[in-house]
């Protein structure tokens, strides 16, 4: 049997993006003893790469804006699906922290009077990011990380040793929470570098692994977005919410091939970039949805303006919510007014000097020029859309972060479902990374703390059950020496195709029925995926492993966006066009059913969505309620 | 759309040893090199191993050195070299060798830990920092940094000198001490720690002989010697000679 080092600590922190860090620093805040784990290098989780800002309604750039605003425009993004209680904590407490980095040495750029500034996104009623030029991901990664080195530095002077309570496990991957009695009791792990496997025992484990983007083949997202935390979560036994909704980015790079997927931000439409069919016309102005009339401009003249004098004009409808203009550029590009390449045009060349360009979207700027030999100061973009965001994720108590039903695990960061409803605003990522990975550190610590002695335990069996699954690839490869072993990165390949070509931007029933019978295939092809060579920094082992979790995850978004049968934010049906009320309320839980079954591992549940709180709806107008809520919602 | 086929040495191997594999791949149009190691381990070497992330230049994960250049393979296009010429990609020599591409760069780690964080201003308030534009210009463009090590890996002082890794923090380090020293709000002084000094006596800032070559490297175009170690070491030269604050250093601190 294989022998697994096993370690004690109170709270254990999967992934070290912005939620699993502002976790782990609360967690050892609270006194926990807290160990970090994730994939990468520490610095460069999926967090670095975000570009836009991090929404919080300081109300700098705008006095008017307050946590009200905020909550309101975040309800109307996700229409109205939202966990309107993380919405609404996430609104209230987002300034504070976003003002907490400051004191941890963030450097945001400055308003005129030296306070933080902040731009127009998307959704969003008042210019509410805050950020660094397009590196806001970046400067948050780096605080944060920066804020757990000076945490160390305090334990190595009291304590002599830098990890006394804060430790960072970087390149080791997490393959099993572990339990006991129902309860959490530890992650099993490996090093990525030499293939040794490990055990951290703690009666806390808080899921921040991220998102899901590597199951589709255009995305935006870091190889690391393989669902693993969804994953671990389900076959805790934990359901996941809402994962029937991924966001299509609506500019992605199209061109040249090898960089298609990459983000372009949306802060070149913010700073007034604008889109265009291959007639010229910015087409944005003919997708103004019912729901949103009032509060887009007409007329290009009076989209101009408001760049300006935003109170007497309304925004330009390129910043509409991210699923509606990812619609709309698919239907151009269907209607044949595409770019030569299959997106549309972006310019911001003919809105702004050459040298503002350069200064407000350095990263753009440098991304096109080296990657694709395009001058944004001279010439448009081409961008399609790139699958961005899943608002789907692990069912979490909102206050607490608590995933339901196992005691001991928590879900913060994009990893969580509930927050963003049917679709996420612009920079409300970033937000609630801090928001929730800050609550979920403080409920995960005092969690540990409660339960004293009397912690759950680890038992061996678990423990060697984990390492074979986990040593099953190298095993398919000797098995197989007869016929051949299934090439994982082939496997990925076809997933990926998979879920972009049948449940993509626009879903169809057909379509998703095949994808699900695909990924039966692909799932009984995966038992027998081989590696060859040995356990020391081996991709090809890495993959065959993180297959387990995207096919999970993907048969998750495959059912649930096959059983709603509406279209509402990022979940598009062709053959159900409209936005139902009644659809409204139902949560679809996706949980386990039967691992091993060829036909299907996954599980349905329709449950009902609490009240939104009276005094949270009197924020809105009753004219606008009616677009979302049923009858008897409004009058209960 | 072109295609070829291009010839690729990569390094292989661990820490026991190991030498330059050649490989004959297919190349696309628009691809960077990353792109065709991913080709590699897809059709030739599914165990070939590589770190990156984002494959946009934005993570520092991809750091290799590519016909002996430090560089970014997701920034490196292949369009840049002739389509008769050898590629060859090794890992970067400064750091000891996991396998293949991947290194260990923990010397990095260890270095940040050393380097005295933010000193946050007493009594100023979360959402009471008020600080100009003009004023964070500076120390921004040091925290564009990705981390990617390259300069590190490029700097003389450490690149074949192992031994004097132990005093020296390197420029990505001794830039991070430039940066928490132009912060405007930084209340180190207040709290009696000198960074410049620190950075001559605790993080080997006088090894540096402004050679500029880690700036040459920088994927973000950081002005790394200009902006940040050549400033550094005006002041902390002006420090040591400041015949008050010597004395002051005299009387006050006592160093083995
Ligand atoms: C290009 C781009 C730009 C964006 N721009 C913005 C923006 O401007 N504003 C905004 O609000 N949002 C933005 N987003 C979205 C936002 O960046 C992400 O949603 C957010 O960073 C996710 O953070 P996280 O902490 O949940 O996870 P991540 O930062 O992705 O971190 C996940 C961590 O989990 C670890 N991990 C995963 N699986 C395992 C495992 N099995 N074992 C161990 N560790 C594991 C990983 O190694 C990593 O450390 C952007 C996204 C992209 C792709
Ligand atoms: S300028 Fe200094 S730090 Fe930079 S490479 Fe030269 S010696 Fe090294
Ligand atoms: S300063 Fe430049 S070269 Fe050095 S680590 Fe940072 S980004 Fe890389
Ligand atoms: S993969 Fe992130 S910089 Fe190259």
């Amino acid at each position: 049997m294989t022998q697994a080092e096993r370690q004690q600590w109170d709270v254990v922190v999967v992934g070290a993006g912005g939620a699993g860090l502002r976790a782990a620093i609360e967690a050892r805040e609270q006194g926990a003893r807290t160990a970090v784990i994730c994939k990468s290098l520490f610095g460069k989780a999926h967090t670095v790469m975000a570009e836009g800002g991090i929404a919080a309604s300081m109300g700098n750039a705008n006095p008017g804006d307050n946590w009200q605003v905020h909550f309101r425009d975040t309800m109307r993004g996700g229409k109205f699906l939202n966990q309107w209680r993380m919405a609404e904590l996430h609104a209230r407490e987002a300034p504070d922290r976003v003002w907490e980095l400051e004191t941890w040495g963030a450097l945001f750029d400055r308003t005129k009077d030296g306070r933080i500034s902040q731009r127009n996104f998307g959704g969003h009623e008042y210019p509410r990011l805050a950020h660094v030029g397009d590196r806001t991901g970046l400067e948050l990664i780096r605080t944060l990380q920066q804020k757990i080195v000076s945490l160390q530095q305090e334990d190595k002077e009291r304590f002599g040793d830098y990890e006394a309570r804060l430790k960072v496990f970087q390149e080791c991957t997490v393959t099993r929470v572990l339990k006991d009695d129902g309860r959490v009791s530890g992650a099993f792990c490996y090093e990525r570098e030499s293939g040794r496997f490990f055990v951290l025992e703690a009666p806390s484990v808080i899921l921040a692994t991220g998102g899901i983007g590597k199951s589709f083949k255009v995305t935006s997202n870091s190889w690391e977005y393989t669902g693993d935390g969804h994953a671990l979560a389900l076959l805790a036994g934990a359901p996941l919410v809402n994962m029937e909704f991924v966001q299509f980015h609506p500019t992605g790079m199209v061109w040249p091939p090898s960089v298609k997927g990459i983000l372009v931000t949306e802060s070149v439409r913010g700073d007034g970039g604008v889109l265009r069919n291959s007639d010229g016309k910015r087409f944005m102005f003919d997708y103004i949805p019912d729901v949103f009339r009032e509060k887009y401009a007409e007329t290009e003249e009076e989209g101009d303006r408001w760049y300006e004098d935003p109170d007497n004009n309304r925004r330009p409808p390129e910043l509409l919510p991210r699923d509606e203009v990812a619609r709309a550029i698919n239907s151009e590009v269907k209607a044949g007014r595409g770019s030569p390449h299959g997106g549309v045009f972006l310019d911001v060349s003919t809105r702004m000097p050459a040298e503002v360009i350069r200064r407000r979207l350095p990263s753009m700027y440098h991304q096109f020029k080296e990657l694709a030999d395009v001058d944004i100061t001279a010439e448009p973009m081409e961008v399609g859309p790139t699958c961005h965001y899943v608002m789907g994720g692990v069912a979490v108590e909102s206050d607490t972060a608590a995933a339901v039903g196992v005691p001991g695990l928590y879900a913060a960061g994009e990893v969580a479902g509930g927050m963003h409803g049917s679709n996420r605003l612009g920079g409300n990522s970033l937000s609630d990374l801090l928001v929730f990975g800050r609550r979920a550190g403080l409920s995960a610590a005092q969690y540990a703390a409660g339960l004293g002695a009397a912690r759950p335990a680890v038992a061996d069996a678990q423990v060697a059950a984990a390492a074979e699954e986990a040593l099953r690839p190298f095993a398919a490869h000797g098995a197989a020496a007869g016929g051949r072993p299934e090439n994982p990165y082939t496997l990925h390949q076809e997933l990926q195709q998979t879920m972009n070509d049948l449940v993509g931007i626009i879903r169809r029933e057909e379509e998703m029925k095949q994808a699900l019978r695909t990924l039966g295939e692909l799932r009984v092809r995966t038992r027998g995926a081989g590696v060859e060579g040995h356990r020391q920094f081996n991709p090809g082992w890495h993959l065959a492993l993180d297959l387990r979790n995207m096919l999970l995850v993907s048969e998750c978004v495959a059912r649930a966006a096959l059983e709603r049968t509406e279209s509402r934010g990022g979940h598009t049906r062709e053959d159900y066009p409209d936005m139902e009320r009644d659809w409204r309320r139902v949560n679809l839980l996706c949980r386990l059913a039967d691992p091993d079954a060829d036909e299907g591992q996954i599980a349905l549940e329709r449950t009902n969505t609490e009240p939104i709180r009276p005094d949270l709806l009197a924020l809105f107008d009753k004219e606008e309620l009616v677009k979302y809520l049923a009858e008897e919602e409004l009058y209960e | 759309m072109t295609t070829y086929d291009a010839s690729f040495r990569v390094w292989r191997g661990d820490t026991a040893g190991g030498g330059l594999k050649d490989f004959t791949v297919e190349v696309n149009d628009g691809e960077v090199v990353l792109d065709i190691i991913h080709r590699l381990q897809a059709t030739q070497a599914p165990d070939l191993a590589v770190r990156w992330n984002c494959k946009a230049g934005k993570c520092g994960s991809c750091s290799a050195e590519i016909n002996g250049r430090p560089r970014l393979m997701c920034m490196t296009r292949m369009s840049v070299f002739s389509r008769d010429e050898v590629i060859t990609v090794t890992p970067l020599r400064a750091f000891p060798v996991v396998r293949d591409l991947v290194t260990d760069v923990s010397f990095n780690y260890e270095k940040a830990r050393e380097i005295p964080s933010f000193v946050p201003p007493p009594g100023v308030a979360p959402g009471d920092y008020r600080m100009r534009q003009e004023d964070v210009d500076r120390p921004q463009e040091f925290r564009k940094c990705i981390e990617c090590f390259l300069c590190q890996d490029t700097c003389h002082v450490v690149r074949d000198h192992e031994e004097n890794k132990a005093a020296f923090a390197g420029p990505r380090f001794l830039m991070r001490i430039a940066e928490l020293d132009m912060h405007p709000l930084d209340a180190a002084e207040e709290a009696g720690l000198d960074r410049k000094r620190t950075a001559q006596d605790e993080h080997g800032l006088g090894y540096c002989n402004i050679t500029k070559c880690c700036t040459e490297v920088c994927p973000e175009q950081i002005k790394i010697t200009d902006n940040a170690l050549i400033p550094l070491k005006e002041r902390a030269v002006d420090r040591k000679y400041d015949p008050l604050v010597w004395l002051g250093n005299k009387i006050g601190r006592r160093r083995p």
